[in-house]
């Protein structure tokens, strides 16, 4: 079938550019029909919505690209809009048609000040309110006169405003009412044991009973995409490591693929198996901080301990091989930054060893417990069409029955050539995301016991130029990461710097969906789902 | 069994020598207040302790070990920070129900601490109704909790004053249903009493079955009343920051922090007065000459042995297992406990009227 | 660890130096050590992590490391009940106000560690428009501790430094200032003041913009 086909019968003026992936060029007016009829098209179905990123292309006006892919047929397309007006840049909304988009629309709204009509809550994502400016506008200025650092207290409004466009098609804006004087709102956050770093809960409550929860990020939003921009390629290298602290590897690993896939620079099998075992490795080690925390916030508290003494062994190997132990600077663009340790094969084979009986006595202490199934069976039940719609990735999203691993997806490194299973569970509750994360554990030992005997001789690096230079053009890799798809995106213009580096956050989409599915549950639910969603804060801010 | 009357007797004399009789028993309460006191406090800081030696070796940490010998004087050193800490007051909160809130936690768990008989003689408040006394007393404390969780104008403190509220009173219930069988069994409420009867073998097994049912109610829905983990929702530190105390600073915050763990051994050491014993040393009829050595043990290490076994299985509990909801709570209590409550006191008076015990 | 271990032992003798040249009572030096050895063996922290270094700073408290070993026995999660603040991660603009603000909810004597590049300098977002360049900049810090993140040995360095220091203060007079009621009424007048004319410059500010 031919999807160039189908969309010029739907909308004729979209223009196409062919490459890697097809791209459709539309414009602002035509945006909102043809969103729908991708999404619709039983033929095409694109129900997920990949990442969203908002453009500043300078005189060419700002805009947003959209990366969809369709999960039943596994088609992708690049959809990509922009408007001249920078005064007043409009463009139509898609949060109807895709949800994970509310809070993506929002966090172009707070980068380049892009409105999005029909868009229910149009605030800043990310910073205060009385943020003079759209940070990742190039014109941008950062001084500090314009923007001091505010020491005064942020209100929180209750009202939030929406611009819809009338009969005549102007733009009106219309005040939306989020928490009616007469509710006991709860702040639950920043600084909140549960909340798992600065995350910021606004609840409000019947009782115990959760009746909607407002989601609150920025209190860690470092700029590192602004940044990005005025950084040379293996400069920003290191930025990727300190998003998503507990993914380290799996994050870099992506950065550097893109930038490798787009020098066209061929890559050695040795780097590709390390990477593998590497990412597998993090895995574990996220996995295992997952248990530990999400043991923490139930309550168990021994456990905890469990998951970080055994974790702690994780963080020896990677310290014998890359000097960090948390931060692990290691993959650089065209291989890693040095060959693994002598040591490094015989205790990863220690670790496995001594890992498998230590995974039965978490279930015997955590997963058999009665109490824990009761806090987490059938709490937070995420449907297999939201997950897609909210793009819910990782975990979370094969909890509730979307085969989403982009290892199975788009293998890379060496994952096509490994046999492993993706594991799917249907329940989409709060157990399932736990079950998951457990079952994944045990596959990434197997996957890791596959290669690790067979790592092949050669150069663990490539070559690079001194200055990277990356062709023109736009490029989008992701990997799995511990909690779900990472992606990145760079556009260049040829030069050292990236024009526009996006990273798409594994976590925004998980707190996006956290309203659908924390109503009519308890606080402690929340908690609970919390947990098991296991996003990291840093990450979703950026 | 050595009688510790005969020394309280004594001082009673000397004192009835030198001053008249109203002024003797003045001066005695005011002795056997500081007495109390400085038990409690000396209890609680061993508990404290023990739990954070306990909670270490279940995670595979050490503990407190730099300060003093194997970390012994870390107490002191919590106490004397806690007492020089700023004692925050706070604006917009009902000041005088704030500042009062700690010391009803402390009163009422110090009247419950008076009721336990430590030794044959030691014995503060013994009288016909002991454990109705005893109950009444324990049930003042959450008074002072719900009080400070209102007073603070804190949100996370309110929630958790209100669910402290519904579970402390809904499991009183069950303590006291649990209690009540062993009553039946003994047919006397005075703790010295519940203790003599048990020298020919403690109620857990001359109770045999419906004793056992009441000794397990008893220690979940102790463990329930005390506000320990898995119960410990009123200051669930992961969802409510910490609970209703979570505006007190300084001493206050420690009276509190006092107050948990000295209901912890208050309970545990009711559990064994009526379940295990008290200070009665483990008799088996028939063996006179093991019961003789057994008495040779004084009769406090008898009871603080028992006491701090069942802490200590509090303990273990609390540190292992997750914690409940707060509806699951309630159904834990209501539609389980209350009713296996129930019919198992209904056994146990079967069981004595047709004298199926020891 | 040994005291010839430290290595900024100078700097803490030129600080006894210091705070003894006035000369001190017998009786209330004896207290005042007394004091010091409770409050710098009972050191409670606060929960506090925004990025990288929390999760490190969780191992400091985990299996391996464990610092209830030194007396850091519980981290509070309710600042009225912690004693020190550790900064581990980046602060950013938005999170300055609340940072302060929990550190004004603490209760006195408080302290404050600075955990990682992020915490003392800014560190690798130190260009960033939205971070704010060293803990410092809005809170009295009494240690630093480098790195990105600082190993868990090098935290538990920080803290035991920390514990130094508090040895040595003085705790009456020094530490323990106190305020008379009527001036504490005053200096609330005055911080009300403060906010209400804040408030009104902002809204000055908002009216500009529009």
């Amino acid at each position: 079938m031919n999807i160039q086909e189908k969309i010029t019968g739907y909308i004729p003026q979209v223009q196409f550019v062919e490459g890697d992936t097809l791209w459709a060029v539309v414009a602002p007016a035509h945006l909102h029909d043809l969103a729908k009829a991708l999404r619709e098209d039983a033929d095409m179905q694109f129900d997920f919505l990949r990442s969203l990123t908002g453009m500043d292309w300078g005189e060419d006006g700002l805009g947003v690209v959209y990366h969809l892919e369709s999960t039943r047929f596994g088609f992708q397309l690049v959809m990509k809009t922009a408007t001249t007006d920078r005064e007043h840049p409009e463009l139509p909304t898609v949060c109807d048609i895709w949800k994970g988009a509310e809070l993506n629309e929002r966090e172009v709204f707070d980068y380049f000040g892009i409105v999005f009509t029909g868009h229910p809550d149009m605030r800043r994502l990310y910073l205060r309110d009385d943020w003079v400016g759209y940070p990742l506008r190039k014109d941008f200025d950062e001084s500090k006169e314009i923007n001091p650092l505010r020491m005064t207290n942020e209100v929180t409004s209750d009202v939030t405003s929406t611009i819809e466009i009338d009969e005549h098609g102007h733009a009106v804006e219309k005040t939306r009412v989020l928490f009616e004087d007469d509710e006991y709102v709860v702040n639950i956050g920043p600084q909140h044991p549960a909340t798992h770093g600065v995350l910021r809960f606004r609840v409000s409550l019947e009782g115990e009973v959760i009746k909607k929860l407002q989601v609150h990020c920025g209190y860690i939003h470092r700029g590192i995409e602004k940044m990005c921009e005025s950084l040379t390629y293996p400069q920003t290298l290191a930025l990727t490591d300190r998003l998503d602290y507990l993914g380290a590897m799996q994050s870099r690993h992506a950065l550097c693929m893109c930038i490798e896939k787009a020098m066209g620079v061929e890559i050695p099998e040795r780097v590709q198996y390390i990477r593998t075992i590497m990412d597998e490795l993090q895995r574990i080690d996220s996995h295992l901080l997952f248990f530990s925390t999400l043991c923490m916030d139930l309550g168990a508290l021994t456990a905890f301990f469990y998951g970080f003494r055994d974790r702690e062994k994780i963080l020896d190997i990677f310290e014998e091989t890359t000097g960090g132990r948390l931060i692990l600077n290691y993959n650089v663009i065209g291989g890693v930054q040095a060959d693994i340790h002598p040591n490094f094969v015989k205790r990863v084979k220690d670790f496995i060893a001594y890992m498998r009986p230590q995974l039965k006595e978490y279930h015997e202490v955590f997963s058999g417990n009665i109490i824990a199934q009761q806090r987490m069976k059938g709490v937070g039940v995420l449907s297999r069409e939201d997950a897609i719609s909210f793009g819910a990735t990782g975990g979370t999203g094969r909890a509730s029955g979307w085969a989403c691993d982009v290892r199975k997806r788009h293998p890379y490194a060496m994952y096509g050539k490994v046999h492993f299973n993706e594991i799917v569970f249907q329940e989409g509750d709060c157990y399932a995301r736990y079950m998951v994360r457990m079952k994944e554990i045990e596959e990434s030992m197997n996957i890791i016991e596959q290669l690790i005997d067979n790592i092949p001789e050669g150069e663990y690096q490539v070559k690079m130029k001194p200055v990277i230079r990356v062709p023109e053009g736009s490029y989008y890799s992701a990997v799995e990461t511990s909690r779900g798809e990472f992606g990145v995106y760079i556009e260049s213009r040829g030069e050292k710097y990236p024009y526009r580096m996006k990273f798409r956050s594994t976590g925004l989409p998980l707190i996006s969906c956290l309203d659908t599915i924390t109503r009519g549950g308890k606080i402690a639910d929340l908690i609970a789902i919390g947990g098991t969603l296991d996003y990291i804060v840093p990450d979703i801010d950026r | 069994m050595f009688d510790f009357s005969v020394v309280t007797n004594w001082i009673h004399g000397l004192l009835v020598s030198v001053m008249p009789l109203g002024l003797a028993s003045f001066v005695e309460c005011v002795l056997i207040g500081i007495c109390i006191m400085l038990m409690y406090a000396v209890i609680a800081m061993i508990m404290i302790f023990m739990e954070r030696k306990v909670c270490a070796s279940f995670q595979c940490r050490l503990g407190p070990n730099r300060v003093g010998p194997w970390g012994l004087c870390q107490l002191f050193a919590d106490v004397i920070k806690m007492l020089i800490k700023e004692i925050i007051v706070i604006r917009h909160s009902d000041r005088f129900l704030y500042n009062l809130a700690p010391y009803i936690v402390i009163l009422g768990s110090i009247l419950a601490f008076a009721c336990i008989p430590i030794n044959k003689g030691i014995e503060v408040l013994d009288f016909n109704v002991g454990i109705f006394f005893f109950m009444a007393a324990s049930s003042i404390g959450v008074v002072g909790i719900l009080l400070a969780g209102w007073s603070s104008n804190n949100k996370y403190s309110l929630i958790g004053a209100m669910r402290s509220g519904a579970q402390m009173i809904s499991y009183e219930l069950s303590v006291g249903l649990s209690i009540m069988t062993i009553v039946v069994l003994t047919d006397t409420m005075q703790f010295s009493e519940i203790v003599e009867r048990q020298a020919d073998g403690w109620f857990i097994f001359k109770g045999h079955i419906p004793a056992l049912i009441a000794f397990v109610t008893y220690l979940i829905a102790g463990n329930a009343e005390v506000n320990r983990g898995p119960f410990d929702l009123p200051e669930a530190e992961s969802e409510l920051t910490a609970g209703y105390h979570t505006e007190y600073s300084g001493m206050h915050f420690g009276l509190f922090y006092l107050a948990e763990f000295m209901n912890l051994f208050i309970v545990s050491s009711i559990a064994a007065t009526v379940f295990l014993g008290g200070w009665m040393p483990l008799h088996i009829a028939g063996w006179n000459g093991f019961n003789q050595i057994m008495d040779y043990i004084p009769g406090f290490v008898w009871f603080f042995g028992k006491a701090f076994f069942v802490v200590w299985l509090l303990m273990w509990i609390k540190w292992t297992f997750p914690r409940l909801r707060v509806d699951q709570i309630l159904h834990l209590e209501w539609k389980i406990l209350v009713p296996i409550g129930l019919a198992n006191l209904l056994l146990m008076t079967v069981c004595v009227v047709f004298g199926w015990h020891f | 660890m040994k005291y010839e271990d430290f290595n900024d032992n100078e700097y803490l003798e030129s600080l006894v130096k210091e705070l003894n040249a006035n000369g001190a009572n017998v009786l209330v030096g004896v207290l005042d050590d007394v004091i010091n050895w409770g409050r710098s063996n009972s050191l409670w922290p606060l929960t506090f992590a925004t990025s990288c270094c929390g999760i490190e700073y969780m191992a400091v408290g985990a299996a391996r490391y464990d610092f209830a070993r030194f007396g850091f026995e519980v981290t509070r999660a309710s600042p009225r009940q912690a004693d020190f603040i550790m900064v581990a991660g980046t602060i950013t603009d938005k999170m300055a106000p609340v940072l302060k603000r929990l550190y004004e909810q603490m209760a006195d004597p408080k302290y404050v560690i600075a955990i990682g590049a992020c915490a003392v300098s800014g560190g690798p977002f130190k260009k960033s428009y939205h971070v704010v360049n060293g803990v410092d900049k809005i809170l009295p810090v009494d240690v630093y501790v480098p790195g990105c993140p600082p190993r868990p040995e090098a935290m538990l360095y920080g803290m035991m430094q920390l514990q130094r220091k508090v040895k040595v203060e003085k705790f009456f007079g020094g530490v323990n200032k106190q305020v008379k009621k009527k001036d504490y009424k005053r200096l609330l007048q005055e911080e009300d003041d403060k906010k209400q004319q804040e408030l009104l410059a902002d809204n000055n500010l908002t009216v500009k913009k529009a």
